[in-house]
């Protein structure tokens, strides 16, 4: 079965039709239910996805534009279906949660639903690509409908916000464009085909350019510091739901492309950039939870603790080692999960003060001990407590990061110390102390909100105990990467010598 | 005697081991995701939990009884928890289940307790949900196999601890105190994720098994580092020097959180942790041992010294319960024959530190929440039952003869002693001040006269906390000499941490334990004094310089403040301005500069598609045909 075309399909003639829609409610609604269906399409998808067999599964390959060897090609491996699986769960989380977010925008809410599914194809096809090409079509056409989900339906500064995005993203991308064509003129197979592309750059000089023009505009897309300056305005202008779907997904593709890109197809250049990279993400760590610390606005300071996640994420790609690698994978999945709830479960703290402002808040826990509750859980997770997820990902990049890097790893985990500062004294002065005069009365979640919690708590908390089902898929796949770039982690010394 | 093989799982209750760390748990989970329907029955059902969880620790213990020594360590895996990096999976054997039995055992009597303690808040169900959570957490640390199954109870303390400092969150007190607790502790935590990487990369593993089996080929630098950054992490959880700021602002917390997590249980995770590892990481000499008798003893001394000062009973307390922890860590220090010191001390501290923890809350709760002992002064008679028990626990505290403390921290005093003399004779004066600082607040409190606030009635409390303070007072009094006569304990721990092939005879009352005794006859004799005899003002003077000292937690926190709290604001501001003005700025500056004009850049901002799409291939036809020129070059 063409699950992945299935997959796309769904999720556009849904857009289409939502966009259709004369009601609003109705809009909502049947987003929803496209989103719905999408998501239990893509859990039977992985159901069946065999962690031992091929690499890439679900594979469908047509002719695209055949004088250039451009095809329509998706298959996934297994980074690439858990971060599909990703999406597609947080999409409908997403639009549930952004019920009424869209009736203030400068366009229709059912514009903004439509948006919504557009943005689900294309994320799903950026990960499912498997050539370079396509991916790229993706990569940059996944700009526009969040260009205009955050500059329609944001708060008072989202044109600048929108553009400021657009603007990076754009130059991203076309130093990755220059990159994509110099890769297929050079490598002279007369394919984008990734697979066929793997090994086709021998000379390291080339390989380095070539890096460089796709490490640029993921380092950018991740963001990785000091790239990072788009984010926190992105991410507080944008509607809560978008920019869940912005900092939980869409900067996925950055490290996921690093891993994806350009490990495999440029090993020597990684290796030679490894330095620099680990370098920039051990700052991006520690500079990014000092920043967030001093941060005056939830959505801001929620940006930038993503800052500071990512930073791990890029140090676990760049460390080439199998726990390193599996763990950003699996980082990249438990941080989408994460971040969403802490963003949704803000937006809704927002929603009912009208202000993002932390100094607008105080002592909320007595008044809506439920939201209380559940934005701590989020917290929490934030700060990678061991029994939620984000503990097993963090650990398992800092174990794979030490393994080769110790003294990086050493001053990134100072960035678990920072986390606790930055999540807790947020909390404290949101949620705790005496209520504020402004959040007296406040409404605790309703049922409806609770439904967006819900599942993504309950998925927080079980992936924390059992990691297992998703690291058999991803540890496979990181496997094959890592062996393309044939960097393997030194057996432990004393091992060596038990031998 | 080398610590024993690790069997494998016999079945019965050790097969079913982790209903202990599931019914706490489960608890938890219905208290806290049940709401306002099980306000009615919560308290009970948090109550039922942990007493489930305290008889399948005592079958286990039954079991692991019926074993030959040799055969008592035996491991229960579980699941697979992260791939070709850790499983989950518990370690029962006499260490562990020791710790399970005080966890259970002590954690039912205090949840008992705070029916009748918490019987008039509104979020009761709250409290034995988090309660509940922390006998789980605490259950899956000691219990746990390996390091990283050990860091996730690790850490879960942390988090009951956190929760449970700011139960109540609307002071901000408590929560800022709640939030200090949980920072200082993962700077411990920082150190201990460090040492599991090393311990990982070093030995290829994190399960207890094969750690200590191969430790023995690492190099002598590998060994000590592991053993200075588990210290650290000890030093974090159990309140030691230089990471113990938080403990005495803990006690904002209600009382009987700090008699069960702050005083018998999670604060002794730190030496837990060092014994567990002591084989492999700590065996008595080297570097990480003897850093490991230092801390414990300036801790000791630090504890013992803050405790004189405070007037608060439940920070005087706090003080003290520093103090006898550093007495567990230096034993700790002292190998094998130190640990068994060492835990035997943290049990008998359990009990009689709870005991004296939940006689202050008894107190508390009959002087209307009062937590000034100068404001007491003759309550003996009005709560009798308060009253003997509070003395039966400070009789074991001080070491009174044939009372616990005197044969577990005598032992501690004497082992140090033989190891080395300064330690020994720094842990007897700790000891002197111990009976002066606990002397002081039996009388301030029980003796004197009467300085009570207007309109406080103060009455024994209900029998629903009386009886856990009298089973908590026989502990107090004899548990000390089941578990050291005959060296009973020593030989039970044997198996799971190692003996000395010759045990050390008990004498009673031999020099240095005479001299001791002497010192804290002096302690006390002086508190009489001052404190006794003498009326106790109801405004606290000024008091000397060193008073002063004390008072201040010897200066801790102003410490803190100096070299870490105000750089790091300097720190926050810069960054956030430099990133604000710096990074981003030079961004903006650089983009606004290629756009060539604040007009273009506006023409652009329109972002329709169109636009949008041009300049895409605009730019990208200009950059190919550079990329040509360049690679034609």
């Amino acid at each position: 079965m063409p699950w992945l075309s299935i997959l796309m399909g769904v999720s556009a003639l849904g857009a289409l039709g939502v966009a259709f829609v004369k009601n609003d409610k109705l809009a909502k609604q049947a987003t929803l239910a496209v989103s719905l269906v999408v998501m239990v399409l893509t859990i039977v998808m992985t159901v069946q996805f065999s962690p031992n067999g091929d690499r890439f599964q679900f594979a469908e390959t047509y002719d695209w534009i055949p004088a250039f060897g451009v095809h329509y090609a998706v298959a996934v491996d297994g980074v690439a279906l858990v971060l599909i699986l990703l999406s597609a769960i947080l999409v409908p989380i997403v639009v549930l949660a952004s019920w009424h977010d869209a009736e203030a925008g400068k366009r229709s809410v059912r514009t903004y639903f439509s948006l919504l599914l557009v943005l689900e194809a294309m994320m799903i096809g950026v990960f499912a690509a498997t050539d370079v090409f396509l991916f790229y079509v993706f990569f940059e056409a996944m700009l526009i409908p969040m260009y205009f989900m955050i500059g329609s339906y944001g708060g008072a500064q989202r044109s600048y916000a929108a553009v400021k995005f657009l603007l990076y993203s754009l130059f991203g991308g076309l130093l990755m464009l220059v990159a994509v064509i110099a890769l297929y003129v050079i490598a002279g197979k007369g394919t984008f085909l990734f697979p066929e592309l793997i090994g086709a750059i021998t000379d390291p000089t080339t390989q380095k350019w070539l890096f460089l023009g796709f490490f640029i505009a993921f380092a950018i897309k991740a963001p990785l510091w000091p790239f990072h300056t788009w984010l926190p305005d992105a991410a507080a202008q944008a509607p809560a739901g978008a920019a869940v779907l912005l900092v939980g997904v869409l900067d996925k593709v950055g490290t996921y492309g690093m891993l994806r890109f350009c490990l495999e197809l440029f090993p020597e250049a990684s290796k030679w950039a490894t330095p620099v990279v680990i370098a920039l993400a051990v700052i991006g760590i520690v500079y990014g939870a000092i920043v967030a610390i001093g941060q005056t606005d939830i959505k801001r300071l929620i940006a930038y603790t993503s800052i500071s996640h990512f930073g791990f994420i890029a140090m676990g790609v760049f460390a080439m080692t199998q726990n390193g690698a599996a763990g950003s994978a699996l980082y990249m999945v438990n941080h989408g999960f994460a971040t969403g709830a802490l963003f949704l479960i803000a937006g809704f703290l927002i929603y009912r003060r009208g202000s993002a402002f932390i100094s607008d808040y105080g002592g909320v826990q007595k008044v809506a001990p439920i939201l209380a509750g559940t934005f701590l859980v989020a917290g929490l997770s934030g700060l990678s407590l061991p029994g939620l997820s984000p503990f097993v990902s963090e650990f398992m990049v800092l174990l794979g990061t030490y393994e080769v890097y110790a003294v990086p790893a050493i001053i990134g985990a100072t960035g678990v110390v920072l986390a606790a500062i930055y999540i807790l004294w947020m909390y404290q002065r949101t949620m705790n102390g005496p209520t504020a005069e402004s959040v007296q009365g406040m409404a605790d979640l309703n049922s409806r909100e609770r439904w967006v919690v819900g599942p993504l708590i309950a998925l927080i908390i079980v992936l924390g105990f059992f990691p297992k089902p998703l690291l058999d898929v991803i540890n496979p796949s990181v496997k094959e990467t890592i062996h393309n770039v044939s960097v393997t982690a030194p057996a432990s010394a004393v091992a060596k010598e038990g031998q | 005697m080398e610590p024993a093989e690790i069997l494998s799982n016999p079945g019965g209750v050790i097969g079913v081991g982790w209903l202990m760390i599931a019914l706490p748990l489960l608890g938890a989970a219905v208290l806290l995701l049940g709401g306002r329907r099980t306000n009615k029955f919560g308290h009970y059902f948090g109550v039922l939990m942990v007493l489930a969880s305290f008889v399948v620790a005592v079958l286990a213990f039954v079991q692991i009884l019926g074993f030959a020594p040799g055969e008592r360590r035996r491991g229960v895996s579980l699941y697979e928890f992260i791939p070709g990096v850790a499983d989950m999976g518990l370690l029962i054997d006499p260490l562990s289940i020791s710790f399970a039995l005080l966890i259970t055992g002590v954690g039912a009597l205090i949840h008992i307790y705070s029916i009748g303690y918490m019987s008039h808040d509104l979020d009761r169900r709250r409290f034995f949900g988090y309660l509940n959570l922390f006998v789980a957490a605490m259950l899956l640390l000691v219990l746990a196999d390996n390091y990283v199954a050990l860091f996730v109870g690790w850490e879960g303390v942390g988090l009951a601890s956190y929760l449970l400092i700011g139960f109540w969150q609307f002071k901000p007190t408590a929560a800022t105190a709640a939030k200090k607790a949980f920072v200082v502790n993962r700077v411990g935590d920082f150190g201990l994720l460090i040492a599991i990487f090393i311990i990982f990369t070093s030995f290829g593993s994190v399960a207890f098994g094969e750690v200590f089996a191969k430790a023995g080929g690492a190099s002598e630098g590998t060994l000590t580092a592991i053993g200075l950054l588990l210290l650290l992490g000890a030093c974090g959880k159990s309140a030691q020097l230089p990471l113990q700021s938080w403990l005495l602002d803990a006690m904002e917390g209600p009382t009987p959180v700090s008699a069960l997590i702050h005083a018998a249980t999670m604060v002794t995770a730190g030496v837990y942790l060092v014994v567990r590892s002591g084989a492999a990481f700590f065996p008595g000499d080297g570097t990480a041992s003897l850093v490991v008798t230092i801390v414990g003893v300036a801790t000791l001394l630090a504890g013992a010294i803050i405790g004189t000062a405070k007037d608060d009973i439940k920070k005087a307390l706090a003080g003290s319960t520093m103090s006898q922890i550093g007495y567990m860590m230096l034993a700790a220090g002292l190998g094998p024959v130190g640990y068994a010191f060492a835990i035997a001390h943290l049990i008998t501290h359990g009990f009689f530190k709870a005991n004296l923890f939940l006689g202050a809350g008894s107190v508390m709760h009959g002087m209307n929440d009062q937590v000034d002992m100068r404001k007491y002064g003759g309550l003996r008679t009005f709560m009798p039952i308060t009253f003997y028990t509070f003395v039966i626990g400070y009789l074991a505290i001080i070491g009174f003869p044939l009372l616990s403390g005197y044969f577990t921290k005598d032992g501690i005093i004497e082992t140090a002693m033989e190891h080395n003399a300064i330690l020994g004779w720094l842990a007897v004066v700790g000891a002197g001040i111990t009976g002066f600082y606990m002397s002081r607040v039996v009388f301030m409190t029980f003796f004197g006269e009467r300085r009570w606030d207007e309109g406080v009635k103060p009455h024994e409390s209900p029998a629903v906390m009386t009886w856990p303070l009298i089973l908590l007072a026989i502990g107090s009094a004899g548990l000390g000499a089941f578990l050291i006569m005959g060296n009973r304990f020593m030989i039970f721990l044997g198996p799971a941490v190692g003996r000395p092939d010759e045990l050390p005879a008990f004498h009673a009352f031999a020099p240095v334990g005479l001299a001791t005794l002497a010192l804290v006859a002096v302690g006390a004799g002086y508190a009489w004094l001052k404190y006794g005899r003498q009326q106790v003002p109801v405004l606290a003077p000024r008091g000397s310089f060193l008073t002063t000292f004390a008072r201040r937690d010897l200066y801790g926190d102003a410490l803190n403040e100096a070299l870490f709290m105000r750089p790091g604001q300097w720190l926050t501001r810069l960054a956030v301005w430099f990133d604000n003005r710096g990074v981003d700025g030079l961004v903006n500056g650089l983009a606004a500069t290629i756009g060539g004009s604040s007009g273009r850049l506006r023409r652009i901002q329109t972002g329709y598609v169109r636009s949008y799409a041009l300049s895409i291939f605009v730019g990208a036809a200009i950059l190919a045909g550079a990329w040509f020129v360049v690679g034609t070059l």
